[in-house]
């Protein structure tokens, strides 16, 4: 795809250990409930998935665009209140729930065009606190509306599945959303529209002028990402039982995600994935192990370091570390010729951040092997 | 493919600031046109009214006999108008091909609109860092890339804003190759300028600019001995700054 | 019923100014730095429990401790912009500021957690219950203080702004942060000092909003700063004037609204902005149109 100047062969490689890694790492996440069968810690990988997808999902819209949502709660609470109406109001119950899920992914991506036509209109600034803004006034008509049960909320019917392996399905179904958004956010990344999302993230207006049309582009990015998050905010109520508003919609949520997508590298693949995966299970054993305000107290701290110091996300970072340590490595061994492009392996685009300076992001010259391939 | 883009009467103002006053400019079909003036004379004010980046008070843009004056940016690029930027304005963290491939289709495959990127970027010379990231590339060939995504479109017109602002001499050389190449295409171009030796050897004629006004205009020879010229850069006469 | 609705546009506009008040912050920081502080709800409660920490245990009146406060907060936003707002930089930088700034009132309300735990408390003075009949209404002396207050604050920052050199420094960086620094103006200075200025108002912000709120727990931060993003966003970003303005009618909505529809008043807040966005995306009183990033 790129007329890169890393040698096919080294690229061949490169791809042949990411693609390996990919499948230890998709066979061991398939595996782990049989392995470990502890209900406590299969209900851990289930919310973890979820968040693998929610994350994903995210940074799909947010990410590529440069457009911080901090109100995709919003999604996941109309996917959840729309599962919780409809498996009530049709009578469904056990695996027959699932089928809901598209649908619940539906109806948050049918919300989003409305938020996305106003909220796109303005600046990234006014972005971010508009949906700050959405945010509460889901949260505030989830409380009122009779139709979500008000502030006692709804319930859902669970499931009669068998105690010690009754976590398992919704493990699965979460695994393959999961999936399938990872899945979704490599062919957006290496698609014409996600390079249009990523020119509007670096320049709009110049994108604009160029013929990128971009409220089109955008609300497309936004509706993607809200029908995954509707899915997984269904599953999610799912699997816990009930929907109360203030857990539905908690701006912690908005938070947990953005703080992953950062932490792994934000508009990168694997970053958000790589940020849940971290994350998710160590936010849910803190607040098990402490009282809320610890947890909260620590969560913040740890998204001002990861601002503070890893602004480029622990990935990209790490890429970069990788990529300046084989640079030094090779310097050394070809002893005075000049530093050829580092082979292909190194984790996802080191992209983001500082862009402006000449000379800026990534050392030297960051040829990139194949735009767009996965990481 | 040419055409002509004229202004006429443009005025602008912002707040109290005349920027443009009744300004009017032809750069004619397949023609090396420069626009010089005095810093702060108007003349990127004047391309942006002309690419629809600004809207003027009063006045009217014409490409050939098309009426463009309230087309936004969008258009302005679809009718075959290209414009760079005086501060490269490029896609840092886009690789360069993947700058050249923002602009539209233009009715060709994806192969074929890599393989014309390609081609571009190798007349331009920077076909060699087409993998590297837009926002590593020096001040010098970023204004090479954004000359050469301007042309993904085949433009009719090009407006160069300052291109051989900040560069060093021996590009200055290549990019005014380039742009008699192809202007030898039939391609209509608009220079603003401060290089006087690139203005000169590679205009066919001159329009000067000055406090928002044309004082000048005609072959650079001309244009040169213009007293009227030397006041505006010289600042001499009454009025001027 | 006339009077009834005389007395919610009387509360709405006392409740007006008290907003503007709370939003003065956020509004200040916005327009010198460039920089949405999401931490402004939970500053704003931060300031009621240091008035009410003062009040019940060292017994220190209200207004008083806000002698005690309001240093005290203005020292707690140089802090917080020093060490965790001045090294952000890059191209991300707005994004970045806006992310610290929902850590840092994270970690506060944590904080407030763990000392005041989470029950209601309230703030008490011989002023807060009693009220002023006037006419025909009933004016909350408390309410009475709070527009006072504001008054003086929004007054004194307006002095401060274009009376003082410091001020113009500070309006200097607003326009143009490259010229200042161009020109000698050590902009971290007087970015550092807008904060701090900004947080010190928000502690009187704090207890009148303590005052006048009938409660409040760490939680109430997210009530409030939902309610401050739409002030501002509806004033349009960087006008104070205009954040007034626009903080009187959205009370004053919301006080009508009350009279009839108890539950969704406080729709109104929101619907307002909305309406407002789809119509003019800069806000009312907007000035920044689009500031490229």
């Amino acid at each position: 795809m790129t007329a890169s100047t890393v040698p096919a062969a080294g690229r061949g490689a490169g791809l042949l250990t990411r693609g390996a890694g990919l499948l230890a790492l998709t066979a061991a996440i398939a595996v782990f409930p049989l392995v470990f069968t502890n209900p406590t810690v299969t209900s851990f990988g289930v919310i973890t998935l979820i968040f693998v997808a929610v994350a994903a999902a995210w940074n799909i819209f947010s990410g590529f665009s440069g457009y911080l949502s901090l109100g995709h709660a919003v999604f996941y609470g109309t996917g959840a209140y729309f599962l919780c109406v409809a498996a009530q109001d049709w009578n469904l119950t056990g695996a027959a729930i699932f089928w809901l899920l598209p649908l619940a992914g539906v109806a948050a991506a049918v919300i989003a065009v409305p938020l996305g036509l106003i909220a796109l209109r303005v600046r990234r600034h006014t972005f971010v606190v508009i949906t700050i803004a959405f945010f509460f006034i889901a949260q505030l008509s989830a409380s009122n509306l009779s139709v979500t049960g008000g502030s006692s909320g709804l319930l859902v019917p669970a499931p009669n599945w068998a105690s010690a392996t009754y976590n398992n399905p919704f493990y699965y179904v979460a695994m393959i959303i999961a999936a399938l958004t990872v899945a979704l956010s490599w062919l957006v990344r290496r698609s014409r529209f996600g390079l249009q999302l990523r020119a509007i993230s670096d320049d709009e207006d110049r994108a604009a002028g160029l013929g990128v049309r971009a409220m089109p582009v955008k609300l497309t990015a936004l509706v993607l990402s809200a029908f995954i998050t509707g899915m997984a905010g269904a599953l999610w109520v799912y699997f816990i039982g009930e929907a109360f508003p203030q857990f539905v919609f908690d701006p912690l949520f908005d938070l947990a995600i953005v703080l992953m997508a950062f932490f792994g590298g934000l508009g990168t693949l694997a970053g958000p994935v790589l940020g849940a995966l971290v994350l998710e299970p160590t936010q849910l054993y803190l607040t098990q192990q402490t009282s809320g305000y610890e947890s909260e107290i620590l969560f913040g701290a740890l998204f001002l370091v990861v601002i503070l110091f890893l602004p480029r996300g622990v990935l990209p970072t790490g890429a970069e570390y990788l990529v300046a340590g084989r640079e030094r490595l090779r310097r050394r061994r070809d002893q005075g010729s000049a530093p050829g492009a580092s082979g292909g392996a190194s984790g996802g685009a080191a992209d983001g951040a500082s862009g402006g300076a000449p000379g800026g992001a990534g050392g030297g010259a960051a040829a990139r092997p194949a735009a767009g391939g996965a990481s | 493919m040419t055409a002509t883009l004229r202004a006429e009467g443009v005025t602008k103002s912002f707040g109290g600031v005349q920027a443009l006053a009744d300004c009017s400019l032809t750069a004619p079909a397949g023609r090396i046109t420069g626009l010089i003036g005095p810093n702060g004379s108007g003349k990127t004010t004047l391309f942006n009214v002309m690419t629809g980046y600004e809207r003027s008070d009063a006045g009217q843009v014409l490409l050939d006999d098309r009426q463009i004056t309230s087309a936004p940016p969008r258009r302005v690029y679809a009718l075959g108008i290209g414009r760079t930027f005086q501060l490269t304005r490029i896609f840092p963290r886009l690789t360069v091909l993947e700058n050249m491939l923002v602009p539209g289709r233009q009715g060709r495959t994806g192969r074929e609109q890599r393989a014309h990127a390609m081609e571009l970027l190798a007349f331009t010379g920077i076909a060699g860092h087409a993998g590297a990231l837009a926002g590593t590339l020096s001040y010098g060939q970023r204004k090479l890339l954004e000359l050469s995504y301007v042309l993904v479109s085949d433009p009719a017109v090009v407006l160069l804003d300052e291109p051989a602002g900040g560069v060093n001499p021996s590009l200055i050389e290549h990019i005014a190759d380039r742009i008699r190449e192809l202007n030898q295409g039939g391609r209509t171009f608009l220079i603003v300028e401060h290089n006087m030796d690139f203005v000169m050897g590679l205009c066919h004629q001159l329009t000067v600019l000055d406090s928002g006004t044309v004082v000048a205009s005609g072959p650079p020879e001309e244009v040169r001995k213009d007293p009227r010229v030397l006041d505006a850069y010289l600042g001499t006469g009454p009025g001027d700054d | 019923m006339a009077q009834e609705i005389g007395q919610a546009i009387a509360a709405g506009i006392l409740g007006g100014g008290v907003y503007a008040l709370m939003a003065a912050g956020l509004t200040l920081v916005f327009g010198v730095l460039d920089i949405i502080n999401v931490a402004q709800g939970i500053l704003v409660v931060l300031g009621a429990y240091l008035s009410y920490a003062l009040s019940v245990h060292l017994h220190i009146d209200l207004l008083v401790g806000l002698l005690i406060t309001v240093p005290a907060m203005f020292v707690l936003g140089v802090l917080i912009y020093w060490l965790f707002i001045r090294p952000l930089r890059g191209a991300e930088r707005t994004s970045m500021t806006l992310l610290a700034c929902f850590a840092v009132a994270l970690i506060i309300e944590g904080v407030l957690y763990r000392e005041f735990g989470s029950g209601y408390v309230y703030l008490n003075a011989w002023y807060t219950t009693s009220s002023v009949h006037i006419f025909d209404f009933y004016l909350a002396d408390i309410y009475l203080i709070g527009f006072g207050l504001a008054v003086v604050a929004i007054g004194a920052l307006y002095l401060i702004l274009y009376r003082t050199t410091f001020g113009r420094a500070v309006r200097a960086t607003m326009q143009n942060q490259a010229a200042a620094r161009l020109i000698g103006i050590d902009v971290n200075r007087v970015s550092a000092l807008t904060f701090g200025i900004a947080t010190a108002v928000t502690a009187i912000g704090g207890m009148v909003y303590g005052a006048i709120s009938g409660g409040f727990t760490p939680n109430s931060g997210y009530d409030l700063i939902s309610r401050l993003l739409a002030i501002v966003i509806l004033a349009g970003m960087g006008s104070i004037g205009g954040a007034l303005a626009a903080a009187v009618f959205m009370t004053t909505a919301e006080a009508l609204v009350d009279i009839w529809q108890p539950d969704w008043s406080v729709a109104v807040f929101y619907l307002a902005m909305v309406i407002i966005l789809t119509v003019r995306p800069t806000g009312l009183f907007g000035r920044r149109a689009a500031r490229a990033q």
